[in-house]
């Protein structure tokens, strides 16, 4: 079985063409002047510019980190271009006849047409093409209701005081390595602000794809819920299959104040690389999100792609009765591996957190949950509720749990569950026995185990996710 | 020369699981519409029959052959099987957390449908029979959104199993001791939704330690086996027989090979 399993693994890597688009590229490389040569580019404002040259220069003092169940060569940041723009981009196009057809033919091929009438209706796209952002859709509508959802490039410029406000207000410059190096280099992503009371009128969702060779993608992005308002965003990733390893770095900062309601999403499939480990994304990413009282954030992730995945989405539980939510699905195969997780802040008095984790493992896969509870002092009644579940398919992958708990405070409570199970060769046999071929019984059972995390995407997604899975699962049976 | 009539033939199998040989020279015969029941020691085989003829993984023929429908069975795949006609209820159904029945259920009418070039039923339809499926197996709707198995009792799952059968509308159904572990209500539940299927054109092998079944499923044949193969065959009343003197007086004398082995 499990030899049939493996073959069935072997699938294809849908988004792994390459678009043929003119670009200008910087050379590779990182000092000052390329981070001077960004800020220029994107028209920025000297602030700006000195917050990043800040950061790069904390950067310096740091050291990458080594304490994740990760294992990859170490990366030579000046081999790295910082900054890849189709040249197309360079005039901003005002509207979507101005934009070059071959991206709008990559996000169409990908399964995001641009064009608003054949868009999925109620969501609108931040389409994120290397280094720049191409197109915003829907901003009209969304500007009716006082929305505003542009690339984060565009918020420098347009709405400096929000900026100026929050940019790093939740993740600290310093946070970590590639939060700093992020804070240095980032490009574009997109930025949210939802008005007092509002509830956002669609889905928000940015498509990030990195296409040029060599360059890492380092991507931004802000939301920020005002008092009483509701937003649901989706992030989905996609890159060509190449045989180099890319970077891709990113920082998601999320603030929901006073009764507020930030949903975030995200479906990666970043390329993972072939059978044998040969290229794919590197992917280390930090999100989190800052609630203040009686606000609400969940995060809800589909990780099927990358290489390498660090990331660890978390909630700040800062105001008195927050919740803090996380669902993840994370599915390594081949050599993937992947460390992620979540961190649950207990700050304020009878904040809740609920955390459900499904790993799935195949091949010589790695896959490991990290997760840390903490309940400061002030954390009276809190409560967490943790469950991991990691499914193994075959028999030379691994899956591993890391749960830390740190509590301050007597009366907070923290439960955690934890299981391991199998596809098993009884659970095959009787699929099989009922007529279904291999690769529709193991997808079946793989997205049985991560029923409780589908059902918390958006309607959309969860069908896209469940496909994700099929064609990941493609050929792991044969 | 094997009755080209016959649903099933199986001549002089030998199979193995795990270097070890349990099947050593089954024979057997089943016509369309007959049920044959097949009683024997515990370790005798029984089940491994039924899982060397769905093809499971791990087992392996050694010798003979086996034909369904006109159809050597033995080479093809697990599904292929399935979708030409056999249906195996399980000794011990084992559970797929978080598939719903219902989901299971259609998936593998799908599959089946889709192999013999049939459209595909529509979701409320299915829901239909799926539902009547439930009543006649004495299962609660629920059911149809549980997980495959999960947390059902021994009884209850049984009764799923029967549930399938009833939406698959298999030709030859092979029941691996569905009775054990019954209530005296249950057993007479799952005799119906057997008898219900019986016709022409369906065969039976039930699987059982208990005459009792026998008497609401008549059996046609009744077989022993025992140490991988049939050692007797009779109709309904040998079933009696068997509970009144147990199986040693038929044991068969261990063969030279397997004194020396
Ligand atoms: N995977 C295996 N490895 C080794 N021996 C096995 C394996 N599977 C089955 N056997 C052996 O094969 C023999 C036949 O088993 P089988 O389950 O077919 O018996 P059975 O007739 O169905 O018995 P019961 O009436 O108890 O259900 C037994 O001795 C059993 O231990
Ligand atoms: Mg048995």
């Amino acid at each position: 079985m499990t030899e049939q399993i493996d073959k069935a693994l072997a699938r294809e890597y849908e988004a792994g063409f390459v678009s043929d688009v003119e670009s200008e590229t910087f050379a590779p490389g990182l000092d000052e002047s390329v981070i001077q040569r960004i800020s220029k580019m994107k028209g920025e404002p000297e602030w700006m510019l000195e917050w990043r040259l800040g950061a790069f220069r904390d950067w310096l003092q740091m050291e990458e980190p080594d304490w994740a169940l990760v294992d990859y060569p170490k990366i030579d940041f000046q081999a790295i271009s910082y900054y890849s723009a189709p040249k197309s981009m360079k005039d901003k196009p005002k509207s979507l006849d101005e934009v070059d057809p071959e991206l709008l033919r990559t996000y169409e091929k990908l399964g995001i047409p641009l064009i608003e009438q054949q868009m999925l209706a109620g969501v609108a796209v931040d389409a994120v093409f290397d280094s720049v952002s191409v197109v915003t859709t829907f901003r009209e509508k969304l500007e009716e209701a006082g929305v505003i959802f542009c690339p984060i490039s565009e918020a420098i410029q347009k709405y400096p005081d929000l900026v100026k406000k929050y940019l790093g207000s939740v993740v600290a410059k310093k946070d970590n390595y590639y939060s700093a190096l992020n804070c240095a280099v980032f490009t574009d992503g997109s930025f949210v602000y939802i008005p007092k009371g509002t509830r956002c009128p669609m889905e928000l969702s940015t498509y990030f794809r990195i296409n040029e060779q060599n360059t890492g993608q380092f991507e931004r992005t802000l939301i920020i819920a005002d008092e009483g308002s509701h937003v649901s965003y989706l992030e989905g990733c996609t890159a060509p299959q190449r045989d180099e390893n890319q970077l891709h770095a990113a920082v998601v900062e999320l603030v929901a104040m006073d009764d507020a309601e930030i949903k975030y999403s995200t479906v990666q499939n970043w390329y993972p690389g072939d059978e044998d480990g040969k290229g794919g994304i590197y992917n280390f990413v930090t999100k989190r999100g800052v609630c203040h009282t009686n606000a609400k954030i969940s995060w809800t992730q589909v990780e099927t792609g990358s290489a390498v995945t660090w990331k660890y989405p978390s909630c700040v539980l800062k105001g008195d009765n927050s919740v803090g939510e996380f669902y993840s699905v994370a599915l390594t195969r081949g050599r993937q591996q992947a460390d992620t997780g979540t961190k649950m802040i207990h700050l304020g008095k009878n904040t809740k957190s609920t955390i459900i984790a499904k790993g799935i493992s195949a091949g010589k896969s790695n896959g490991s949950y990290r997760g840390l509870v903490r309940m400061a002092a002030g954390a009276e009644g809190a409560r967490n509720f943790t469950q991991c579940d990691s499914l193994l398919i075959g028999d030379q992958c691994g899956a591993h749990t890391f749960p830390y708990v740190e509590s301050r405070n007597p009366s907070a409570i923290i439960e955690h569950e934890a299981t391991t199970s199998k596809v098993s060769d009884e659970q095959m046999f009787l699929c099989q026995q009922r007529g279904l071929d291999p690769e529709k019984a193991v997808s079946m059972i793989v997205n049985g185990f991560c029923k409780e995390v589908f059902k918390e995407l958006p309607m959309e997604f969860a069908v896209e996710a469940g496909k994700l899975l099929e064609i990941s699962l493609e050929g792991s049976v044969g | 020369m094997s009755n080209s009539n016959n649903l099933l033939t199986i001549k002089d199998l030998y199979a193995s699981v795990e270097e070890k040989q349990i099947l050593k020279g089954l024979d057997l015969e089943v016509k369309p519409g007959e049920v044959h029941a097949i009683m024997g020691p515990n370790g005798a085989g029984k089940s491994t029959m039924g899982y060397v003829l769905s093809g499971r993984e791990g087992y392996t023929v050694d010798s003979g052959s086996v034909v369904l429908g006109g159809e050597d069975l033995l080479d093809m795949e697990t599904e292929e099987r399935a979708r030409a006609g056999l249906f195996l209820a399980f000794q011990y159904p084992v559970e797929i957390p978080g598939v719903s029945n219902l989901e299971f259920l259609k998936a593998s009418v799908d599959a089946q449908r889709e192999a013999r070039g049939e459209e595909a039923i529509s979701s409320a339809d299915f829901l239909k029979e799926a539902k009547a499926a439930c009543k006649k197996v004495d299962l609660p709707i629920s059911f149809l959104k549980r997980g495959v198995n999960e947390g059902f009792s021994g009884g209850e799952k049984k009764r799923n199993e029967l549930m399938q059968m009833l939406l698959l509308q298999p030709k030859l159904c092979i029941l691996d001791e569905t009775d054990s572990g019954l209530d005296i209500d249950a057993l007479q539940v799952v005799a119906e939704g057997v008898n219900s299927q019986r016709s022409s054109d369906r065969s039976f092998i039930v699987v059982t330690h208990y005459q009792r079944l026998l008497d609401y499923i008549k059996p046609d044949f009744v077989h022993v086996l025992s140490n991988g193969k049939i050692v007797k065959s009779g109709d309904a009343s040998l079933a009696q027989e068997l509970e009144a003197q147990g199986y040693a007086w038929l044991q068969t004398e261990p063969t030279e090979d397997e004194l020396e082995g």
